[in-house]
């Protein structure tokens, strides 16, 4: 069978839009932690700045992880960005207004010193700290759920939910996970970069964030198995036929998410590593191994984020309303050539961007303290 | 105008305001990530601190700017599919290509290295941080050619086909969209007008400082630098402009014509209007001013080619809206699985007018029961509204001619060494400041604008574009998004008026202005403008 087939491609997609998912959890995922941290580990305006200068030189660079995120949503499931997007209208909009406070915060904050202006930037550093991660957990949390969408003979796209219909409680439960999840990736890398008050006050949220995430994961699997009915296809999808999701048929069943762990035992790794990933960081968190807690802590989240993709294969967001209307990685992908051409795009430049951000980080890497701020008062954030 | 009272007038008006107030600080960040890369170069190969701290002062302005570029940036990014939904599903297939290769191949570029850029200063050597910010730039300017790449083939869709079977257009040739000729003049023409956006800004602020007599050595220097890239810039948009003309005549006429407001095909060579009184209900142009020649040679480079005039191109279109329909109604039976070989065939061969009978979706969802009047209705919109572009279009030029003006005389002044003495020339160099917006800004409106009545050129109705969502939920976003972002921009322009009175002196060297004077009056002068910025 020829790799390139448009079934492999289709799988292939799968995985490259996780690996996104992924990279902006990582990365975005200790920035967002550090701001939500923010006005908690700094009381002063110094130690405030160990904790931005931190993240200061590098946040740009990584919310791209989510700018690509969309993007790649666009060009291998634009349907899937066309849905989901219009679908959570206001949601998204919250998303976006949240994160305009970002860049103006990172950058304007520093440039009066009034404690006024700085105090007030240090919340609107806080704010897109906190809403993008319950957002992206919200939503993910309705993914499993299903959403109130379907479409007519043009496939134009039509939601019969709104905001409200979102806050499901299991959709919340599953915000507050992903809020944890950045929380304690925050929280490690901030010991990791940092010395004194900071890194202390860091360690001690650390382990309420291991906590947290461990239980709240664990209240996420549990309400699954007992209380949400997955959906599963009966008929009609062809992993190589046209991207049109609506000549399918599907069905609502219990316990239907958790069928690929009984087919493909192997993916019980994702949940334990999700598990086992939160509990080293905190107990390396605990022993002040701050590398360490950091790792654990990457790991947790890659481990939490594969989970929720393998528990929904092949579904990427079902349709509660119409759920023959689905969209599943095998219908609502771009065209074989599209995909053909994004994927050696993404070949190709995927590793030419991990190494120059590494060698970002490499380049600029030193922990940050009060008294290095002082000493560089007017060159750092 | 009224305000719009449906979801697609209203989403549009949405999309405009997001996408200019974008446009505010884009041109910005591309023309000065360069003139920093010039700068920073100068610095290394001479040594002169001068130009260390003037790349430095310049980057700090760079800065603010930049924060509200990725802010505002990021709506762009979103909102094809939350206000767009139809469009994104409907050419997401070739759209969302080169949207994604920009966040690959420039996004991560651009904000890794601006990172890098603001804090390496003391962590890299000389020649690495050049190069930090010379990717900074290449990054900037590859974002530019991407996403101009996917407008190009919004204006001009080629290397697509329709799919019947997923209901949406799909790729069949990426190298058409990429070497898209309407995207390679646009590129060129767009980055061109951000070299002379920066340039402008730089020379404006340079010149007050000069007025002002502080900082001369930096300012000098400073004003020299953005001279010559102004005016190479300046020229090379002037005539990338005219070859977006000779474009826009081979692939959209309507849109040349209607910025010309040439309602009748004219006797080649056309001639131009150079100002007058479009009336779209008359289809005249009252008190018309002419020149003769000049507008055939612009848009078809010959004497003897004709320019179509509006009224003959409502004429055609009546005729692909009537093509359209018949295409619509073998598309309906195929649709349905009713369709024979021959019906495939016969769509293959009226594909091109099918988006013509989708105009028809605005009068009867039906399409195939258009009555007379609505398919002569459809016809007479199937071209853009012409005044306000015909306007547009003129304020645009007429801000290029007198930019080109100011740098033409910088040079030919600072060649003659007397650039900084002249105050009137140094005034109007300081009132030209807003010059290069005015003309982005109506020229991003006659490229958009003139698109209309389609989101992708003769594929897609804007009006069959849109999303299905409710008025008051884009009314609602809508006022969000006027309310939060002139609020950052009163932010933003504070910040810079703040830094630029204290220019130079804001970077703490001990070699400017307001660190230098000395007696108590001076030192209290500097504390109060400067003790409270880093």
């Amino acid at each position: 069978m020829d790799f390139l087939s448009y079934e492999n491609l289709r799988l292939i997609w799968w995985l490259l839009i996780g690996v996104l998912w992924i990279g902006f959890a990582l990365t975005e995922g200790f920035d967002m932690g550090v701001a939500m941290l923010l006005p908690f580990v700094g009381k002063t305006d110094e130690e405030r700045r160990v904790a931005i200068n931190a993240v200061a030189p590098h946040w740009d660079g990584n919310q791209v992880w989510l700018i690509l995120a969309a993007g790649a949503l666009f060009a291998a499931w634009p349907i899937v960005y066309a849905t989901t997007f219009s679908g959570m209208y206001l949601a998204l909009i919250i998303l976006l207004f949240s994160l305009f406070l970002r860049p103006t915060g990172f950058d304007y904050r520093s440039k009066i010193d009034n404690p006024k202006w700085r105090n007030s930037w240090d919340w609107a550093l806080f704010i897109p700290g906190v809403v993008p991660p319950l957002i992206f957990g919200i939503a993910m949390g309705n993914l499993f759920l299903g959403l109130p969408f379907h479409y007519d003979e043009f496939l134009r796209s039509y939601y019969s939910g709104n905001f409200f219909s979102l806050l499901h409680p299991f959709a919340l439960l599953s915000g507050l996970l992903a809020v944890s999840m950045f929380l304690m990736q925050g929280a490690s890398y901030l010991m990791l970069r940092s010395e004194g008050t900071v890194h202390e006050r860091a360690q001690v949220f650390l382990k309420w964030a291991a906590l947290a995430v461990i239980v709240l994961f664990s209240l996420a699997g549990l309400s699954l198995w007992f209380g949400i009915d997955g959906y599963s296809v009966t008929d009609g999808l062809s992993p190589d036929g046209p991207s049109n999701p609506t000549h399918k048929t599907v069905v609502m069943e219990a316990h239907a998410w958790f069928k690929n762990y009984s087919t493909y035992p192997l993916t019980l790794i994702a949940p334990l590593l999700g598990l086992l990933g939160a509990l080293g960081a905190w107990l390396m968190g605990k022993a002040g191994r701050s590398a360490l807690a950091f790792l654990n802590s990457c790991l947790s989240l890659i481990g939490i984020i594969l989970t929720a993709g393998f528990s929904l294969f092949p579904f990427i967001m079902p349709s509660s309303t119409h759920p023959d209307h689905s969209l599943t990685i095998f219908d609502a992908t771009s065209s074989e050539l599209t995909l053909q051409i994004m994927f050696w795009v993404a070949i190709v430049f995927v590793p030419i961007i991990l190494t120059y951000t590494l060698w970002g980080y490499k380049a600029l890497w030193r922990k940050y303290s009060v008294e290095y701020i002082r000493e560089n008062d007017h060159s750092l954030y | 105008m009224m305000f719009p009272d449906d979801v697609v007038d209203l989403s549009r008006l949405q999309f405009a305001t997001v996408a200019l107030y974008h446009f505010l600080f884009v041109p910005l960040t591309i023309g000065l990530t360069f003139l920093l890369g010039i700068m920073e170069a100068v610095y290394v190969m001479t040594g002169k601190e001068v130009y260390k701290d003037m790349v430095k002062f310049w980057g700090k302005l760079f800065g603010i700017n930049f924060a509200l570029g990725v802010a505002t940036g990021l709506t762009m990014e979103f909102q094809f599919g939350a206000n767009w939904s139809y469009y994104s599903q409907y050419v997401g297939d070739i759209f969302g290509a080169p949207l994604a290769i920009e966040a690959l191949m420039a996004f991560f570029l651009e904000s890794t290295f601006v990172g890098i850029f603001f804090f390496g200063w003391d962590r890299l050597s000389k020649v690495q941080h050049l190069a930090v910010t010379w990717l900074m730039a290449i990054g900037t300017n590859l974002s530019a050619l991407w996403i101009l790449i996917a407008n190009g083939w919004m204006q001009n869709p080629v290397g697509a086909e329709f799919n019947i079977e997923t209901m949406r257009m799909e790729m069949v040739d990426f190298t058409a969209v990429l070497l898209n000729p309407v995207a390679q003049v646009k590129f060129i023409h767009t980055v061109a007008g951000g070299y002379v956006a920066g340039s402008m800004f730089v020379l404006s602020i340079s010149a007050w400082y000069l007025l002002k007599g502080r900082d001369v050595a930096f300012a000098k220097r400073s004003f020299a630098v953005a001279t010559g890239f102004g005016l190479a810039s300046i020229l090379s948009v002037i005539l990338l402009g005219d070859e977006s003309g000779y474009t826009a005549g081979e692939v959209q006429k309507y849109k040349l014509a209607a910025i010309e407001a040439e309602w009748e095909t004219e006797e080649a060579p056309a001639a131009f209007t150079l100002f007058g009184f479009p009336d779209q209900e008359a289809e005249e142009t009252h008190s018309a001013i002419k020149i003769p020649y000049v507008m055939g040679i612009i848009a078809t480079r010959s004497f003897t080619e004709e320019v179509t005039g509006l009224k003959e191109l409502i004429e055609n279109n009546e005729k692909r809206i009537r093509n359209g329909m018949l295409a619509y109604a073998l598309f309906d039976k195929l649709r349905k699985g009713e369709g024979t070989e021959v019906d495939r065939e016969s769509l293959q061969r009226l594909q091109s007018d099918l988006g013509y009978g989708f105009l028809l979706k605005a009068y009867t969802p039906n399409v195939v029961d258009a009555t007379e009047e609505q398919i002569k209705l459809a016809a007479r919109e199937s071209i853009p509204q012409v005044a306000p572009l015909f306007y547009a279009f003129r304020i645009m030029v007429a801000s290029g001619f007198a930019i080109l003006i100011i740098f033409a005389l910088s040079f030919y002044s600072m060649s003659r060494r007397k650039a900084c003495n002249n105050r009137i020339f140094l005034w109007l160099c300081v009132l030209a400041l807003p010059l290069p917006w005015v003309a982005i800004e109506s020229g991003w409106f006659v490229a958009e604008f003139g698109r209309q009545p389609w989101a992708i050129g003769e594929i897609l109705p804007t009006a069959m574009a849109v999303s299905s969502l409710s008025y008051n939920d884009v009314l609602a976003s809508f006022i969000g998004f006027v309310v939060f972002y002139t609020v950052l921009l009163i932010i933003e322009l504070y910040l810079m008026i703040k830094f630029i009175k204290l220019g130079p002196s804001s970077l703490h060297t001990g070699r400017y202005h307001f660190e230098k004077q000395h007696g108590r009056s001076a030192e209290s002068v500097f504390a109060s403008k400067s003790n409270d910025l880093i």
